[in-house]
């Protein structure tokens, strides 16, 4: 507590124009944004799942499981930082038994388990459990085991059976498009319906969430796919990651003129709080809102996506690219998620001032803690691909090692 | 055949048309137009149902208000957690506005702006607009923060989960979270005195009796007076949470 006191103290010269007394202690920190990020991550990747397995892009397929494993992984530990973030957490489950109906956060929960238990896990399980079966009759030992708990004891294959999962594989996925644009779209509603701040009070803001979400899932997805192959000492599917491409490219358009779209309104109608928001976007926020969210993580991408489309340079300099541009993408929308959850909180309420806002090293709220929890999805994703290898299923392709 | 159906179903037609019309007629005599509505809701008639007035006319900047506040309701001492502070505005000849709240105006204030450059200067004390449509309460995910039967805005401290969705809510930054009690924390408009008979801490120091509070169901009230004999606003009437805390002579630069 008194650590945090001098914290305060410390932010308090900081101030710029007058802020309501109470607004000083910055209440959402880096916590709440890997939040929206993770979650949208989930919703992206599993989006670029569908692609295949619903509207049948049968060039995505090296990048299926993947996307589905990636989902899981990240989706896992959505919560998480959360729950981390509450004062009172070992009261979280207060909002699942007693969810106050007028709450745009209520639901969260609810919306989350129907998405990880309706939706991901019961996909993966129809995907997987004709090879869970089979990989538990030629393992031995605890891997048997394991593969057998994971069957649940279905171990019927029979080729009527196979196409009973696949049919039912299928229809999960055509609920879990609507699923993963509820869980997105309803994360930009919790912003978008604080009326009480103009930064994100705006009913674009779960459209704009959703886009920026497929855009940072495909990115999440191409990454991953591209880095899990090098591993694997395989060579890469160019055709699947120029579709991966042109797929980005496309979504990004979408994000893009959203984005746009928002910041042309305000501008144009130029509201109560217009100056306010200008001195933002112009000082506190241009780091990682101009230079790093539009330039990097949106234009770059955008101009060579697009370049890509007309014009197909070297194999090597188109995955060189891909993989740049996966990772700028990544960080782009980072910080599109930190300039919506920080810059809404760096200026005051009353619109005569800025208030600081400054990240630790350690403690509940600092970088470390935010980093575990971005780096445990990846340590859980990487359990997932040895449990479940995409590339050893009955119905995996053939690969040519590099 | 087909002819007579036709014209027996237009005239049973025109029948139902002429019924519903009647009754919508009648029923709109009987239910005279109730266009004009309590901007501060009402809350239920046997109960009083509490607002706050505040007249700027008298407020004279001392502070004790905030002090009392801090002392009656275990708000802590450090600068940056008050259930209710006071601001000064002011106004300078080349139309800048100027804000201060040094403590919460504990200390008392002083005027950095020299006097010729002041076009005008007030104060503004500040606390939870008890709004009946609040915005806090609306979001809280558990229903920890809920309106009590007399129209205040309550936390329960043993059901908040800390989320601080309802300060991000709040459009006056009238809640933060206790350090100690690590819950969301605000105005309760002395709910232990008022319920007792006694006046809110803030009110029992104030020396110019600048604010006061009431039942807004008493016609007859020092409340309803007050709204009725001044000219009264409230702070950001956009946000339509049916505020109950009444300003007299705010001036347009305060948000």
């Amino acid at each position: 507590m008194i650590e945090h006191f001098q914290h305060l103290y410390e932010m308090q010269s900081k101030v710029e124009g007058f802020i309501y007394p109470n607004e000083l202690d910055l209440q959402w920190g880096v916590l709440i944004v890997l939040y929206p990020y993770i979650t949208g991550l989930v919703a992206g990747a599993f989006i670029l799942a569908s692609l295949e397995r619903v509207f049948n892009v049968k060039v995505l397929k090296p990048t299926y499981h993947i996307a589905l494993l990636t989902a899981l992984a990240f989706l896992l530990v959505a919560t998480l930082p959360l729950v981390s973030h509450l004062a009172q957490p070992f009261r979280a489950y207060e909002i699942m038994i007693t969810p106050h109906s007028t709450s745009a956060m209520a639901i969260f929960g609810f919306v989350y388990l129907w998405y990880l238990m309706v939706v991901l896990l019961l996909e993966i399980w129809f995907e997987y459990r004709q090879d869970m079966v089979k990989w538990g009759n030629e393992k031995k030992g605890f891997m048997k085991v394991i593969y057998k708990i994971l069957t649940v004891g279905v171990t019927d294959t029979s080729p009527k059976t196979n196409l009973w999962d696949d049919k039912i594989g299928y229809f999960i996925t055509v609920v879990g498009i609507p699923s993963a644009f509820l869980l997105h779209g309803y994360v930009g509603f919790i912003f978008g319906s604080v009326k009480a701040n103009p930064w994100w009070s705006t009913v674009l803001m779960p459209v704009i969430f959703l886009f920026s979400a497929m855009v940072s899932g495909i990115a999440l997805v191409l990454f991953i796919y591209m880095v899990v192959t090098k591993l694997r000492k395989k060579k890469l599917d160019m055709d699947c990651l120029d579709a991966i491409g042109k797929y980005l490219f496309y979504i990004l358009i979408m994000d893009f003129t959203l984005e746009a779209l928002d910041q042309v309104h305000r501008i144009y109608v130029a509201e109560e709080s217009f100056e306010i928001l200008q001195l933002m976007m112009a000082g506190k926020l241009y780091i990682t809102l101009i230079v790093i969210q539009l330039i990097i993580g949106t234009m770059i991408p955008l101009l060579t996506l697009g370049f890509f489309q007309f014009y197909k340079p070297a194999e090597k300099f188109r995955k060189f690219a891909y993989f740049a541009l996966s990772i700028m993408v990544l960080v782009g929308i980072f910080f599109m998620r930190w300039n919506v959850v920080i810059g809404g909180q760096l200026f005051s309420k009353s619109f005569y001032g800025f208030t600081a806002f400054k990240i630790g090293l350690i403690g509940g709220e600092g970088y470390l803690m935010a980093a575990l929890w971005f780096v445990i999805p990846f340590c859980i994703l990487a359990v997932l691909l040895w449990l479940l290898p995409p590339w050893k299923k009955h119905d995996a392709g053939a690969e040519v090692s590099a | 055949m087909g002819h007579k159906k036709v014209s027996s179903s237009r005239r049973s037609f025109f029948k139902t048309a002429a019924a519903l019309a009647g009754a919508t007629v009648a029923s709109a005599a009987l239910l005279p137009f109730n266009g004009i509505v309590y901007a501060a809701g009402t809350g239920k008639k046997d109960k009083p149902w509490y607002g706050i007035g505040i007249d700027l006319e008298k407020c004279i900047g001392c502070g004790r208000c905030a002090n009392a506040c801090k002392s009656e309701n275990d708000v802590p001492h450090e600068p940056f957690y008050f259930r209710n502070w006071v601001e000064q505005y002011t106004v300078k000849n080349d139309g800048s506005v100027k804000v201060e709240s040094p403590n919460g105006g504990i200390d008392g204030f002083k005027q950095a702006v020299p006097d010729a450059d002041v076009f005008k200067s007030f104060f503004v004390p500040k606390m939870c607009n008890h709004c009946s449509n609040s915005p806090c309460v609306q979001v809280c995910p558990v229903g920890a923060t809920f309106v009590s039967p007399e129209g205040v805005v309550l936390v329960d401290n043993n059901y908040c989960i800390g989320c601080r969705y309802c300060i991000q809510a709040c459009p006056y930054g009238c809640r933060y979270i206790h350090p100690e009690h690590q819950v969301a924390d605000k105005c309760t408009l002395c709910y232990h005195r008022i319920t007792k008979g006694m006046s809110p801490a803030c009110m029992e120091v104030c020396p110019t009796q600048a604010r006061i509070y009431g039942d807004l169901h008493d016609k007859e009230g020092p409340l309803v007076n007050f709204i009725k004999t001044h000219t009264c606003q409230v702070l950001k009437p956009d946000m339509n949470t049916s505020s109950k805390l009444f300003y007299n002579a705010l001036s347009m630069e305060v948000r």
